[in-house]
């Protein structure tokens, strides 16, 4: 093994969590790209409810609310929900139709760990809106 | 895990007003098993819903593609403005193939 070989081995060791972590974010964007495709993605325009501190893990209540008139012409075609730091970060995909008093869908998800929660809601015009929330979780709920 | 789904729960009223905003609540006993848990040394293997299905008089009102994140015994919650009598159909399909199915009348006077 040659120098240049040991030293990038020992280098790429020192980033094994680091590496771990790149692996996630790759999955989310992956997981966002699949959502959403490559259109733009606007903040606001959506209540996410989650608790800040979730006693368990594997049942985490959420709220999602996206401004929206609901009309056949005006409407949230999809809701997306993502976790950050979850084994594979995707969580529903909800397909809205306008008979729906409201773009509200309210569900229970689950966090492995503390984290972010990601909304993507995607209007019928293809425009997209993001909130996030972040949740510390006292017992996780994933792997256990 | 073999044999049926669990018969799912849905609470919606009988009747509403022309126009009123009636809340719809879904519940079905699954385990949601991703694949990724252990139990000790053994991987609990994967068994999941992967889609729900609610119609309105024939029309899909609500669609979900239900994913990891999702808890065991999915729960959803959502709201529909009644303009007449409606029929809904609820259906939950896991991967392999197996579906539940619930229906319900909400009448407007």
């Amino acid at each position: 093994m040659s120098t240049t070989t040991r030293r990038a081995l020992l280098a790429l060791a020192a980033l094994a969590p680091a590496a771990a972590r790149a692996a996630a974010d790759g999955a989310l964007a992956e997981a966002i790209r699949e959502a959403v495709g490559e259109a733009p993605i606007e903040d606001g325009g959506i209540v996410l409810r989650a608790p800040a501190v979730a006693e368990n893990g594997g049942q985490v209540p959420v709220t999602v609310l996206v401004e929206s008139p609901m009309t056949a012409s005006d409407h949230v075609a999809a809701i997306h929900i993502l976790a950050t730091r979850n084994p594979t970060p995707g969580v529903a995909s909800f397909h809205l139709s306008p008979l729906l008093a409201r773009a509200e869908v309210q569900t229970r998800i689950r966090l492995a760990e503390e984290q972010r929660i990601i909304v993507l809601a995607q209007m019928n015009d293809g425009r997209v809106r993001r909130a996030v929330a972040e949740v510390r979780v006292t017992t996780g709920g994933c792997l256990t | 895990m073999s044999g049926a789904l669990n018969a799912p729960r849905i609470r919606i009223p009988r009747s509403a007003r022309a126009g009123e905003v009636i809340e719809i609540r879904t519940l079905i006993e699954h385990p949601m098993e991703t694949g990724l848990r252990q139990d000790g040394s053994r991987a609990v293997p994967r068994d999941m819903l992967t889609r729900m299905v609610v119609r309105m008089n024939g029309e899909v009102l609500l669609a979900a593609d239900l994913r990891n994140g999702t808890a065991a015994n999915p729960f959803h919650v959502f709201f529909v403005r009644m303009e007449r009598s409606s029929a809904f159909e609820f259906t939950w399909t896991d991967e392999r193939g197996r579906s539940a199915r619930a229906e319900a009348r909400v009448s407007v006077a």
